[in-house]
Parts: C-alpha cells; structure tokens; sequence
C-alpha cells in the first residue's frame, strides 16, 4: 500500500536543519544520521550521510537516483558471509 | 491464423483468451481492448474480419507496453535497484526475495531448487 500523496514524503525535521548546515560549510563531511526511516529528498542530492546500521555509520553518496528511497534502504543492518561448511562433513 | 505484435499467434480461441497469450496482456487488459474495438466476447479469433485484426493490433501498439519492450523496461528498472546499491537491488543481486518473505524455508521460487548440504545428515 502507497503512501497518500496529501502527506508528503517523511524526512526527520532536523535532517533538512543538517543538510542545509552542511551545504553551508563548504568542507565536504559525512553527516552522521540515525534516521533510517527518512525519506531522500531532492535537496539531499550530492551530499554524503552516514547512515548508521546499528553498528556504525555506513557511508551514502547521494544521487538523484535514489530520490524517494529511504535512507535505510543503502545501510544493510545485517551481514551474512555464508555458512561455514560443516565439521562432520570436513572431517570424513 | 493471426499476428498482432510480433510472434504471437494465438489459436482459435474466443479473442479474450487469445489476447491473454501475449506478454503483458492478462483479462484486464485483453477486456479493455475487445471493449475498445467492439468485439464481443463471444467471437472467436478465426472469425475476426481482417480490419478487425489491424485495429486490435493498433490498439495495442498504441496503448499497451507488451512482449520485448515489456521484458526490457522490466529488466531496466531491476538493474536500477541493482547500481543503486539500495537493499532491494542486494537482494535481487543474490537471487533472494526482494519482498521480506522468510527464507529460513520456502523461497524456492527465487532460490530455485533445494540443494543438498553436503554432511548435514550424519
């Protein structure tokens, strides 16, 4: 089920106060951000955030590409390497 | 025998059905045409006046995205999550269910057919 369009896209009010903050400092920084749920907005293109994970705070390069993504969607909050082969299996 | 957008030739059925048989038309969409051209449902696809066929196929190339074209803008679209690097396009990536459908079981229809682990049984 979509989100109605009379809501408008869901962004953390104090992401827009960072983003702007950092398109005023002229240093490119990572903007650490815990906000998973938020939505990206046109205004965060080009900008680098630190999306944490749980763990830490995965770099995300904005592009226009991901507008209307969540920035959850570019942290993976789990990590997989496959299942190690078996003992019993090894051992025979 | 009739062709309408491309390879398809579907049979002697009623038109509804035969519709059904290219890529990207299902019973909406066959209804939607039949209703546009006025044919009805009765009529089967050998019985069709060759205008009939020419204004079917008209419809279909103007209004609907079928078959190839269909296929690619598909194809497109799951690359784009893919370069995206968003956790849709990972999954994707791995042959996983994109949707958060358990994979502790099932999931054989991304997963494809169970293979066995080798020693799992003593």
């Amino acid at each position: 089920m979509a989100r109605s369009i009379w809501k408008g896209p869901f962004v953390d009010g104090y992401l827009l106060k960072k983003a702007e903050a950092a398109r005023a400092s002229t240093r490119a920084e990572v903007i650490k951000i815990w906000s998973r749920r938020s939505t990206i907005l046109p205004q965060f293109v080009g900008l680098t955030f630190g999306v944490y994970n749980g763990h830490k705070h995965v770099p995300v390069n904005v592009t226009e590409d991901m507008i209307g993504h969540k920035f959850g969607e570019f942290s993976p909050t789990r990590t997989f390497h496959g299942h190690a082969a078996d003992k019993k299996a090894r051992r025979g | 025998m009739a062709r309408i957008a491309g390879v398809n030739i579907p049979t002697n059925k009623r038109v509804i059905i035969a519709l059904q048989y290219i890529h990207g038309i299902g019973p909406k969409k066959a209804e939607e045409i039949c209703e546009k051209v006025g044919i009805p449902s009765e009529r089967r696809v050998v019985d069709l006046t060759d205008a009939e066929v020419l204004q079917i196929r008209e419809t279909i190339d103007r209004d609907y995205v079928v078959e190839g074209d269909l296929r690619r803008e598909v194809a497109i679209n799951i690359k784009r999550l893919m370069d995206l690097g968003c956790y849709r396009g990972l999954r994707h990536r791995r042959q996983l269910p994109v949707r958060g459908q358990r994979t502790h079981t099932n999931a054989r229809t991304r997963k494809g057919k169970a293979k066995p682990i080798a020693g799992k049984k003593k």
